[in-house]
């Protein structure tokens, strides 16, 4: 057993679990015809049959069935607080199957020219009493039940009266806000806390004005929509629902990295000294003082934030997004595409924080001005 | 009455009309139009009072009757009750303050994060402060190096008071990136 909790406590170390989602994730929902012909060479595709959805729910299963016997991650697992985050990550493939197996059995159908299934759905209406009405009251009272003996089986998760003197270590937000909180870690609270949750709002409310393709609507479909499906994935499986679980799994005392079977140790010790980039730029490779002047001193910053809000969208627009910028417009690709850059932003914001330990590409604290 | 209101439905059902048939000659005129305005009036009126009943007592939750809030200035004993090169925590959980003393004398740190507002708990054996929320940490001197935290923690004023005690007001406070660190009241002198 050690060798196999030593072998998931490497695999999961952010830093590494992020890559490698991150460059498999193509293969899974492929946006090109290449990706598509490595997902069927390698058989990606089975994961959406019935025998993919068996073999991961079993595989899960069996992860956590091993995992609880370990006393570490059995104190993380069966925490009031996480239950229901192990049973997200089952919900969450389960629904992610049953609308991508119906929307490649559509994708089959249509490249023989036939209609997708839902053509075939009977058009007769059913009445929403008591037909509605009564499916709502049984699920009702199901959840009913599940929710009376979740709150029997499991204590609620309260805590000692909130002291402004004593933040719990590790302070976790709501599972819900842990992706929040861990792109707290990498940017200025102002940014992380309020502009960007404000643009993901936003950002969702334009989807549908940005993708207007009517195709697979009224229908599951991937094949003609693999663009928008997959950058969408993205956000959401990679982005958020894999940040909750690290947050939920991985996060320990002082916020440090911690897998699964680890130890808890408060003074694991991880240098993470950080640096902005002025400093790297003045001080390591010009080996002079940071300027006083602000301007001169985050100069490069600018650069480097301006030119990728500025450089990207028309290098994009001649090239990988060529079609859907003729598809939008000036307008719409504009906002699609700075939709797409800022989420990009966050792996990018990692990378740099990982690899060259770099807190802030603009670092103005006199003004609260960071990123 | 509910006859009538099913009306509209079996007519539906008979005639096999697929679209809705609510709109004129469904629904019988019964009401009045001035007593239904009269009615309207009414309404209004009460849901106004009763909104504005809600939002006066929302409001009443921003002047409470007590407030707990601890003095801004306070006494901390004489300064020799610090240790050379030992961080106090004795006033975190009361004043949110830690008093260090080094080698040339004593300031006071804030104990609110700079990144968003958590505290810190300082690790002896590491020498630093280290933030629980996102991992921010700081040294014995507030200086930020590690995790998001922006700028290094605030300083309190310091100063002597008359009877020998060390006075610690909070209502004054000095940053770091202002350059206000190399204020006199910023550090005390012993
Ligand atoms: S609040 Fe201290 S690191 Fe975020």
């Amino acid at each position: 057993m050690e060798p196999f909790k030593n072998f998931i406590d490497v695999l999961t170390q952010p830093t590494l679990m992020l890559t490698l989602a991150m460059f498999t994730f193509p293969f899974f929902f492929p946006m090109n015809d290449w990706f598509d012909k490595w997902n069927r060479r390698l058989r990606l595709n089975l994961l959406w049959t019935k025998a993919g959805l068996i073999a991961v729910i079993i595989g899960l299963t069996l992860f956590f069935v091993v995992g609880v016997q370990d006393a570490e991650f059995r104190l993380i697992m069966l925490k009031p607080d996480n239950v229901p985050i192990v049973g997200l990550i089952f919900l969450v493939y389960f629904f992610m199957w049953v609308s991508m197996k119906q929307a490649s059995d559509n994708d089959k159908l249509l490249s023989t020219g036939e209609k997708p299934n839902e053509y075939h759905d009977p058009d007769e209406k059913v009445l929403v009493w008591p037909d509605l009405v009564y499916v709502e009251f049984i699920s009702l009272i199901l959840c009913m039940c599940l929710l009376l003996v979740w709150s029997i089986g499991l204590d609620a998760p309260l805590e000692e009266p909130a002291n402004p003197a004593a933040t719990p270590n590790p302070s976790k937000a709501p599972w819900y806000f842990l992706g929040l909180q861990e792109m707290l870690v990498y940017f200025d609270p102002w940014l992380a806390g309020v502009v960007f949750p404000t643009i993901i709002i936003f950002g969702l409310m334009a989807i549908p004005y940005l993708d207007k393709n009517p195709e697979g609507s009224g229908y599951y479909q991937f094949k003609n929509r693999r663009l928008a499906i997959s950058i969408y994935m993205f956000g959401w499986i990679i982005l958020w629902v894999l940040l909750i679980i690290i947050g939920t799994f991985l996060r320990g005392p002082n916020w440090n990295f911690f897998g699964p079977f680890e130890y808890w140790d408060i003074h694991k010790l991880e240098p993470l000294t950080n640096i902005n980039l002025s400093e790297i730029i003045y001080i390591k490779l010009f080996n002079t003082g940071l300027p006083s002047n602000i301007l001169v001193r985050e100069i490069f910053g600018f650069i480097v934030v301006f030119g990728y809000f500025l450089v990207f969208p028309p290098l994009l627009a001649k090239t990988v997004l060529k079609r859907i910028y003729l598809q939008l417009g000036n307008f719409g690709y504009g906002v699609f595409v700075f939709l797409l850059l800022c989420m990009l932003s966050l792996p990018i914001k990692m990378y740099l924080r990982w690899i060259f330990n770099l807190k802030y590409l603009i670092a103005i604290p006199e003004y609260f001005f960071n990123i | 009455m509910p006859a009538e209101a099913e009306q509209p439905l079996q007519e539906k059902k008979s005639s096999q009309q697929a679209t809705a048939s609510v709109g004129e000659g469904t629904i019988k005129e019964k009401v009045q139009r001035r007593s239904f305005i009269s009615w309207l009036a009414v309404a209004w009126v009460a849901f106004a009072a009763a909104t504005g009943g809600f939002f006066t007592m929302i409001l009443r939750i921003f002047f409470p009757n007590v407030l707990f809030e601890p003095p801004q200035s306070f006494k901390i004993g004489p300064p020799d009750e610090y240790e050379i090169g030992l961080v106090d925590i004795r006033w975190q959980a009361k004043f949110g303050t830690w008093i260090i003393r080094d080698s040339e004398g004593i300031y006071a740190l804030s104990t609110v994060c700079t990144h968003l507002g958590c505290t810190p708990n300082w690790l002896e054996n590491e020498s630093k402060f280290k933030c629980p929320c996102h991992g921010s940490g700081f040294r014995r001197s507030g200086i930020n190096f590690e995790g998001p935290a922006p700028r290094p923690l605030e300083r309190y004023r310091i100063v002597m008071a008359d009877d020998g005690q060390i006075l610690i007001d909070k209502s004054k406070k000095f940053q770091y990136e202002k350059g206000q660190w190399s204020d006199p009241e910023a550090f005390l002198v012993v």
